[in-house]
């Protein structure tokens, strides 16, 4: 975690040293297994494809690309389903058949992926997008939206476990959950961050910043790193 | 230890804008009814208090702005350069700032935030005495001040291309605010919580700490980089602003918090909470004062008055015993000086 050099002042912080699997607040003791978890994966791949890329659905529910994504986070969105703390109706049967072993080796095996282009930015003007560009990168501090990158990173690439990669991700499905944190459907953010900044959004925010991360193409950046922090 | 408390903030409910008001605003935005009838209401939602009669509310302009200003197209340039190293400072690595801060860091939303030390303040009430360095400053100096504290670095060179485009920055954000207002400011600065209940206390802001900031700032508060980019800022060790900044002085970092963290939830926290966080943080260790003699009690004995006298520098940490900021750890920056620290000014004027 600490990359920086602390020379003798380590000691000091000694005790607060924690590591890193316990930031989300829970921890997961199982180690995935991609090959395993391909085998577990075969229930996922018709609605998230079998090389993880999801499908932008307009109109509809979007099934999110999991290729690539922190396998950390996976697990806790899993886990989350099961036992209720993320609430979706299509997902909750498919997760609720995984057993803590199976969430650790689909979470591995779709974080190793190769990242997939995000689909349904294409279809909105340029105003529009300079907006999704704006609230992604700098925000609209007048509105209190802080900037996206300011806690999923630059690029919205994602940042370890907690703040999953954004970019690249389908319009829709990025759009559909930025509403249902609005809507208090969603609340598995920790600490409240995700839907404090969502409800004040606008419609149009929501449009803008889903189209201009769809647009973001990551595909060119390896999953695989995540994927080897994760095991 | 004794805290010099900041006066309270008197937060008013349905203050309506009284006649007293002072409002400036960027031209462009004078029809625009969210700004110039009611600026800063989303803030009062949030629970900051309503600007009151008798203070000069400003709106800096923003960014887009500036694309439709009347103004030279070269101080176009030079205004987004400012722009560009304020919310990037990083890109100075090396040279000028030696840890992981952005001017941005801490003063959030562009420089523009109230409650959240808004820098166009600086514009407009500098050159003026200040109590840290002794001296009259003028915006080049102050802003020099940060790169040394809150950099932990060595600043840019007076009429710098850097320098000047960093003015240049704050200049504009004051663009339609009175020069020497005489009128308080709203949102000046990180103003200080109401006193807490009980005295900050180290183990109640260590467990605050790890439940309301530690998923972004690390347990450890090393902030946390990715892909070689920052993006949670360190709010100690050597990745952080050192011990002559002004945010180590604990009710500056109070006010910070209090007003703007967590990120986009601020004043949610409770002000002991606050006080508790901010003692915890200031408990820690930074890279040393520039100022630093070569002996903390010395040190502490010298700018005590004008400014450790609010930190916990030199101070005795109860529950291990280790004295804060005695080390000879100057960070990343190692043996560099910064050039604007101690630099006398002024000393041929006479008093009257």
């Amino acid at each position: 975690m600490n990359k920086k050099p602390w020379g003798k002042f380590s000691l000091l912080m000694g005790a607060s040293l924690i590591g890193g699997s316990t930031l989300a607040g829970v921890a997961f003791a199982e180690t995935g297994d991609a090959e395993r978890g391909q085998a577990a994966a075969a229930t996922c791949t018709a609605c998230h494809q079998a090389n993880g890329s999801g499908m932008n659905i307009p109109g509809g529910e979007s099934w999110p690309r999991l290729a690539g994504l922190n396998a950390d986070y996976i697990v806790k969105q899993l886990h989350d389903f099961k036992e209720g703390r993320r609430q979706n109706a299509t997902m909750m049967p498919f997760a609720n058949m995984l057993n803590d072993q199976q969430i650790a080796d689909v979470a591995a095996y779709y974080s190793a992926m190769p990242i997939t282009p995000g689909q349904g930015g294409d279809d909105v003007d340029d105003a529009l997008l300079a907006r999704g560009e704006q609230l992604a990168e700098r925000g609209d501090w007048d509105a209190y939206i802080v900037s996206c990158k300011s806690c999923h990173g630059p690029n919205g690439t994602g940042v370890g476990e907690v703040f999953p990669g954004i970019a690249g991700q389908h319009a829709g499905y990025i759009s559909n959950q930025l509403h249902a944190w609005q809507n208090d459907q969603r609340h598995n953010d920790p600490q409240n961050l995700m839907a404090a900044i969502a409800k004040r959004m606008s419609d149009e925010d929501i449009q803008a910043v889903s189209a201009w991360y769809a647009t973001q193409d990551v595909s060119a950046q390896v999953g695989s790193e995540e994927g080897e922090v994760a095991q | 230890m004794i805290l010099h408390k900041k006066r309270l903030v008197l937060a008013l409910t349905g203050c309506s804008l009284a006649t007293g008001l002072a409002v400036s605003a960027f031209a462009d935005n004078a029809g625009d009814s969210s700004s110039s009838e009611a600026p800063y209401q989303q803030l009062v939602e949030l629970g900051f208090p309503a600007p009151q009669e008798g203070e000069l509310v400003h709106v800096p302009p923003t960014m887009a702005d500036l694309e439709d200003a009347d103004i030279h197209p070269e101080l176009k340039k030079v205004i987004r350069y400012g722009y560009d190293l304020f919310t990037n400072t990083q890109q100075l690595r090396g040279e000028n700032v030696f840890n992981d801060m952005n001017c941005s860091s801490c003063h959030l939303g562009e420089g523009r935030q109230p409650f959240s030390a808004p820098v166009w303040a600086a514009a407009v009430t500098l050159p003026d005495f200040r109590g840290k360095n002794q001296h009259v400053n003028n915006l080049e100096e102050r802003i020099a001040g940060c790169f040394a504290y809150s950099m932990n670095g060595t600043p840019p060179a007076y009429g710098s291309d850097e320098m000047l485009a960093l003015s240049a920055y704050h200049q504009w954000l004051a663009t339609g605010a009175p020069m020497y207002p005489s009128q308080p400011i709203y949102g000046r600065g990180f103003p200080a919580p109401g006193e807490p209940d009980e005295s900050p206390d180290y183990a109640r802001g260590e467990a605050a700490y790890q439940e309301n900031c530690a998923i972004c700032h690390q347990n450890d508060g090393a902030g946390r980089y990715e892909n070689g980019e920052y993006v949670f800022p360190a709010p100690w060790g050597d990745g952080s602003n050192n011990w002559g900044a002004g945010i180590v002085r604990v009710d500056t970092a109070a006010g910070f918090i209090y007003n703007n963290m967590p990120l986009g939830q601020p004043r949610s926290l409770s002000d002991q909470d606050a006080w508790d966080i901010a003692y915890y943080m200031t408990s820690q260790e930074r890279p040393q004062d520039p100022r630093y003699t070569g002996d903390v009690a010395e040190t502490l004995e010298r700018f005590g008055p004008t400014f450790h006298k609010r930190s916990l520098y030199g101070q005795v940490r109860e529950h291990d015993g280790h004295v804060l900021g005695d080390h000879a750890n100057f960070g990343e920056k190692g043996d560099i000086q910064p050039w604007n620290v101690g630099m006398p000014r002024f000393e041929n004027l006479s008093d009257e």
